[in-house]
């Protein structure tokens, strides 16, 4: 017996909900710090805090063994210039990496601390180097450090700034570090709103609530700082909450909590009106490795049905490319099918490869990678061997892809150089930051907002929270569970999808941004006093859909203000059909001020000179952890 | 044929058996609901048995529950039909399909 169904069948009634259910009940916790999400950033935030001697609360809405888009693996370590096997100088590096609407705040750091963050996985006991020798002879492997150079970015070993790693044991390592620094973990409790002091939006943030999804146990958290380290959001768009391989990057629970977290309390945003299409695997297209997004095949050539290459440069050391150039080579490929010069399908040509690049390639980096070792432990299990076999690419099979399935973009909190945002008391880490990168990058970036919020802590005043606002978010947690018909999460879910994907999706007007407004309006006004929930499951899905509704209604207003097209930033007004006019060459920071939208521009590169800076704030900076 | 009795039930969600337990070898340690992070399954009300697929609609495939089985063969994979990947044999030209 598995399924719900057969329990259902075999003992004549439903299984009784596993956990005690406790809405009404609750308790407070303080702390000095209090970090909101469990993943990369968030358990880097928490350890880096907590060996600052500060008390830290981490809050995740899973379990933080495996929890985020980082928990199950990570094959790549990127940009980490300060390696030793390095060939490019840190600072500059960062600056090449750098471009218009990026992050050179956070990558700097990344840049500057991402190995350190490396060094100190492998103190907590992950693996990082090829230390029992069974990569023997691949290229890019290092006799003496034994680690793994990769060839992205690596052009006959130019660079040498990714390495390989073996990044499936870096969460388990990340949350027993947590436990004994004495980090008070709270899993399965979703975060649903910031406190400010006073109650009153824009000011100090002094903590969170939230409730627990199995219990529905109702969470007061008190800290002197706060970091928010929560994740994008990839269903904005997804109508059809019953497709399975939902999304191979992301799961379910990024739902843009923390957008909409910041927004209610009044910190501002920027890049909010940046989306683009979902090219890795959704639900009608396999998931990544069984073929959908085709990054797959770094490293792999790929080839057609009779055997002939494909112009794609792979990954590999001749030419070093980026895991885009299958994307940029899209439009190519498609009129070499249609003109008959390419046969469908694709494959990737594993037994082209050398034995061990072919083994470091689909046992290694593929096992590593996200979600990808249990695709490549079934299919080995199945018989597919890389020394025999080619695997199947599903590019153009299906035609093109729809491009109303969308997903939020470059979207994020503004942060200065300590990782601040325009909030007292509130700091931002990882993919919750604007323009967010990798894992290292989130890695670096949460262990940096972690030492400067517990920093913080240490001078600031007492918190002062306001039962107020406490007993506000209260009610809004629980409405949907004091209703049992009306409106469930799953049909608002696709509600919300659907006015995104007719109106603010890849064709942009004024007036179709404003219906899109309007619609989701209504939809707050109409159906959301409608929703019910009926178990603390469902209740999390529910306000996961609030968090949907607010992140749709920011991405539109910010939308609206930008009234020129761009092509750095996937947007196209048809009402403002001037790409990258230079006035218009700016950053967007949009806020809620007063139930009021509030916006202002700021220039490229901002930040100012990333490496002055850099050191202007970390002239106390240790290093790697020497602490026991 | 045993006669089965027809319970009134709704369209079940799809597809909903992401694993495939074998009974003889998962102790009920419920390892596998600890590290989904999204709540996929519950532990089952009777001690030492596996657990209850309760939402199989919201798995996102990312397999930490079979990676992290601590009991070998207690708890095997089962891609959706329509996520089985193909491929071939470079010398026969011969297609596979994940079965």
């Amino acid at each position: 017996m598995t399924t719900w169904h057969d329990f259902l069948l075999r003992e004549g009634k439903v299984p009784d909900w596993p956990y005690p259910v406790n809405y009404d009940t609750g308790q407070e916790i303080e702390g000095d710090v209090l970090v909101v999400g469990g993943g990369i950033a968030g358990c880097w935030a928490a350890i880096s805090a907590a060996r600052c001697g500060a008390r830290v609360i981490l809050v995740e809405k899973g379990d933080t063994i495996r929890s985020g888009a980082g928990g199950p693996g990570c094959d790549h370590y990127c940009d980490i210039p300060t390696n030793p096997l390095s060939k490019v100088d840190p600072d500059e590096w960062a600056r090449e990496m750098t471009g218009p609407y990026t992050n050179g705040i956070g990558t700097q750091i990344q840049c500057r601390e991402g190995y350190d963050t490396l060094l100190e996985y492998e103190q907590m006991g992950a693996k990082i180097r090829d230390d029992k020798d069974e990569y023997l002879g691949v290229e890019g492997r290092d006799e003496k450090t034994k680690f793994l150079v990769s060839p992205r970015q690596n052009k006959d070993h130019c660079r040498n700034t990714v390495l390989r790693v073996w990044g499936s044991t870096f969460k388990p390592a990340l949350k027993k570090e947590c436990k004994r620094l004495g980090v008070r973990i709270f899993d399965r409790v979703m975060v649903t709103g910031l406190l400010n002091e006073h109650g009153i939006p824009g000011n100090r943030v002094v903590g969170a609530v939230g409730f627990n999804n199995r219990t529905g146990e109702f969470l007061v958290f008190k800290a002197k700082a706060t970091i928010l380290c929560t994740a994008g959001n990839h269903s904005l768009y997804v109508l059809n909450t019953e497709l399975s391989g939902y999304n191979s990057f992301r799961s379910r629970t990024m739902t843009g909590d923390g957008f909409a977290m910041a927004w209610r309390a009044g910190a501002e945003l920027t890049l909010m009106e940046t989306t683009g299409p979902l090219v890795l695997g959704l639900g009608f297209r396999h998931t990544w490795y069984g073929g959908a997004g085709d990054a797959s095949y770094e490293n792999v050539q790929l080839v057609d049905a009779n055997g002939k290459k494909l112009p794609i440069p792979t990954q590999g050391w001749r030419d070093g490319s980026m895991p885009d150039a299958f994307l940029r080579l899209l439009p190519t490929i498609r009129e070499g099918v249609l003109k008959g010069e390419y046969a469908l399908p694709f494959y990737g040509d594993f037994p082209a490869m050398p034995p061990e690049e072919q083994r470091a390639t689909w046992y290694m980096m593929l096992r590593e990678e996200s979600t990808s070792r249990i695709i490549v432990d079934t299919y080995s299990a199945a018989g597919f061997d890389p020394a025999k076999h080619q695997l199947m690419s599903y590019q153009l099979l299906e035609g093109d892809s729809p491009k109303q399935w969308r997903v939020p973009g470059r979207g994020g909190v503004l942060v200065d150089w300590n990782l601040r945002t325009s909030l007292e008391g509130l700091y931002a880490a990882g993919e919750q930051m604007f323009a967010a990168r990798d894992h290292s990058f989130c890695a670096a970036t949460g262990r940096y907002a972690g030492r400067k919020a517990a920093a913080y802590a240490k001078e600031a005043a007492e918190p002062v929270i306001s039962a107020e606002q406490v007993a506000k978010e209260k009610k809004r947690i629980y409405a949907p569970v004091k209703r049992s018909s009306g409106i469930e999460w799953k049909e608002l879910h696709a509600g919300i999808g659907r006015a995104m994907q007719y109106f603010c999706s890849e064709y942009l007007t004024d007036s179709l941004l404003r219906l899109g407004l309007q619609t989701l309006e209504e939809i707050e006004e109409e159906y959301v006093p409608k929703l019910y929930a009926l178990d603390p499951h469902k209740l999390m899905r529910s306000l996961e859909d609030l968090s949907l509704l607010t992140h749709a209604k920011i991405i539109i207003h910010a939308s609206l203000a930008r009234k020129a097209s761009s092509k750095l930033l996937d947007f196209y007004r048809i009402d403002y059909p001037e790409v990258d006019p230079q006035e218009w060459n700016k950053y967007i920071v949009i806020k809620n001020e007063n139930e009021k939208v509030v916006t202002r521009m700021l220039p490229q590169y901002f930040w100012g000179d990333m490496k002055k800076n850099y050191e202007a704030h970390n002239q106390d900076y240790q290093g790697v952890y020497r602490g026991k | 044929m045993t006669e089965r009795k027809a319970v009134a039930l709704p369209n079940l969600v799809t597809p909903n058996t992401p694993v495939i337990f074998n009974p003889d070898k998962c102790v009920g340690c419920n390892h596998c609901v600890e590290v989904c992070q999204i709540d996929v399954f519950i532990p089952n009300p009777e001690k030492g048995n596996p657990p209850i697929i309760l939402h199989p609609d919201e798995c996102w495939y990312c397999g930490c529950c079979v990676n992290d089985c601590p009991h070998p063969g207690a708890v095997k994979f089962n891609w959706p039909l329509q996520q089985r990947g193909y491929w071939r044999d470079k010398e026969t030209g011969e297609v596979f399909r994940l079965k």
